[in-house]
């Protein structure tokens, strides 16, 4: 055969052969010491890591936004106060995750790299079903990890392109672009199961209050930065209650990670935007709070 | 009594199979890759807009294959592992030009050496720098010799005659209209060559038309992924070419690749 031949330094035979276009597959046939939380001791783990919290998305007629808080703890203790929770994982999709952050880090650089690799080998982009689904099962593959108390739940969300729509080649598509595309939004248990949520979502230790928050500020007529200033009051909202969730912290400057996904791409708002925001909810609490006193 | 096997001398059996892979790959379209001030140009005739010879292997990396489809297709998935697996596992910037290269060169010099069968391509593995002295351009041949070209590359049919004719042009950073337009019209020369046979050459040469090329590029100006398609539009507009409707198509359309029509070669 063809591969049998490739030396010790050309390409490993497996890489010539291997069938599908799925990068974590090809790890597990042929690198599976890369996967993230593999061959961990028989024992509880919880305890050990720094957890992250929560994740807030929220859809508008012409996309997603998805937040994060910035704290991880570990414990009683802070662990961080800047760690990133919310990633871009692709040109058109957005994750965050809470739940054991070193595991959480690893997950999110696989996905992004599953998707990539199927753009690469494809030439096309996944739906984005598809993406959902493959999530579900990197999920599924952490639950050993998850019984041992790492467990991890990601928050995962985006827009649909059109199935034929491949942003590397199509470039007419891309200077006509569908008016809006509606954000679609995907809510996962540790056992890797699929659920896709209507309207809004948040996963993570504060999530009961952010949700919460959002059942009383979100609705579907809301833009894009009325739909921003509602995630950034939910995350607010969730650090009011939840000691394992971090608020805007003005001192330092650090702001909850807030990304909007629109058909023109994933967009990381800047820290500059966020403050304005924040600063807004604050003050909009503090006349509440002197409302109440006088 | 036992058959006695026939002998063939190392060099007899080498020249043969040199033979057998050059007469493929002169069989298929031009394929050409050239550095120009932003980048670096991948141009091949191909009017598949599916079975693609020009592709992104990594963020700065780009690959472009002449030959048998399925054979280059197979080293061009080959290098997105190896590519993706060592940027999953080190870093981002861990991946280079080089290492895949070296990688290809080991794979198709024992699979010339090992196989009855060598494999019928020729490859180009471009690596975007951040200035433009720091581009790299490797062709890579049947055999595993690698080389390491500093301004363009061409492969595939006539490509001594199109190689010739983007010398004559060639100029180190010209900008992209200008790399394109030679490259086109160095391809057009030799596809003309190769249809009036090889005395042809003189006499005036047929553009081809935008959706008979494949284009793309690695553009120094993007973050993170640089490779980009350039397609429908936006390369009539670089081209130059009249913005009408597309004429009918003058044939089937088939990837001017080996591999299509000889389904039952012996292996």
């Amino acid at each position: 055969m063809a591969e049998r031949g490739a030396g010790s330094s050309g390409l490993p035979p497996g890489y010539l052969s291997a069938a599908g276009s799925s990068f974590v597959d090809f790890l597990g046939q042929e690198a599976a010491h890369l996967l993230p939380a593999r061959g961990l001791p028989a024992a509880s783990g919880a305890g050990l890591a720094p957890h992250a919290t929560t994740i807030v998305a929220a859809s508008f007629p012409g996309g997603v936004v998805m937040g994060g808080d910035r704290r991880a703890t570990m414990g009683n203790l802070i662990a961080s106060r800047d760690i990133d929770k919310v990633f871009a994982a692709d040109e058109y999709s957005v994750v965050g995750i809470a739940g054991t952050a070193g595991i959480a880090g690893e997950l999110v650089r696989l996905f992004q790299v599953e998707l990539e690799h199927y753009e690469k080998i494809e030439g096309t982009t996944l739906s984005l079903d598809g993406k959902a689904n493959r999530l579900a099962a990197m999920i599924r593959g952490n639950l050993g990890a998850a019984m041992q108390g790492l467990a991890v739940v990601p928050l995962f969300a985006g827009v649909d392109v059109r199935p034929d729509h491949d942003p590397l080649t199509d470039e007419e598509a891309v200077q006509t672009p569908a008016a809006s595309l509606p954000g679609r939004i995907f809510g996962y248990d540790v056992t890797g199961g699929l659920y896709e949520e209507r309207g809004y979502h948040a996963v993570g230790s504060g999530s009961l209050f952010a949700k919460g928050s959002l059942k009383k500020t979100w609705n579907q007529q809301m833009g894009q930065d009325e739909v921003v200033h509602a995630i950034v009051e939910a995350l607010y909202d969730a650090a009011d209650e939840d000691s394992a969730t971090g608020g805007p912290d003005m001192v330092r400057g650090l702001m909850p990670s807030v990304f909007a996904v629109t058909n023109t791409g994933i967009e990381r708002l800047d820290d500059a935007a966020v403050t304005a925001v924040a600063s807004q909810v604050i003050a909009q609490r503090q006349e509440l709070t002197e409302g109440t006193r006088s | 009594m036992t058959q006695m096997p026939y002998y063939a001398s190392a060099e007899q059996v080498m020249r043969d199979r040199s033979e057998y892979a050059r007469k493929g790959i002169s069989r298929g379209r031009g394929v050409a890759v050239l550095t120009y001030a932003d980048g670096i140009l991948f141009i091949a005739e191909n009017p598949s807009t599916t079975l693609h010879k020009v592709g992104e292997i990594y963020d700065r990396i780009g690959f472009a294959a002449v030959g048998r489809y399925s054979e280059y297709e197979t080293l061009r998935q080959a290098g997105i592992r190896l590519a993706d697996v060592r940027g999953y596992s080190y870093n981002r910037r861990d991946v280079t030009g080089r290492v895949l290269a070296n990688a290809y060169a080991q794979t198709l010099g024992a699979i010339f050496t090992e196989q009855m069968k060598p494999y019928e391509v020729e490859v180009c593995v471009a690596e975007l720098g951040e200035q433009p002295r720091r581009d790299e351009l490797y062709r890579l041949t049947f055999d595993g010799s690698v080389v390491d070209e500093p301004d363009f590359v061409v492969m595939g049919a006539q490509a001594e005659a199109v190689s010739a004719a983007i010398r004559s042009g060639f100029q180190a950073r010209l900008p992209l209209r200008e790399a394109l337009a030679l490259a086109a019209s160095a391809l057009a020369s030799g596809a003309a060559a190769a249809a009036n046979g090889k005395a042809a050459g003189a006499g005036t040469v047929q553009a081809l038309p935008p959706q008979k090329l494949e284009v793309a590029v690695l553009d120094r100006n993007r973050t993170k992924r640089t490779f980009h398609r350039i397609s429908g539009a936006a390369l009539r507009d670089l081209l130059g070419a009249p913005d009408g409707p597309e004429p009918a198509p003058d044939g089937p359309s088939t990837p001017g690749d080996v591999g299509e029509d000889s389904s039952g070669s012996p292996a």
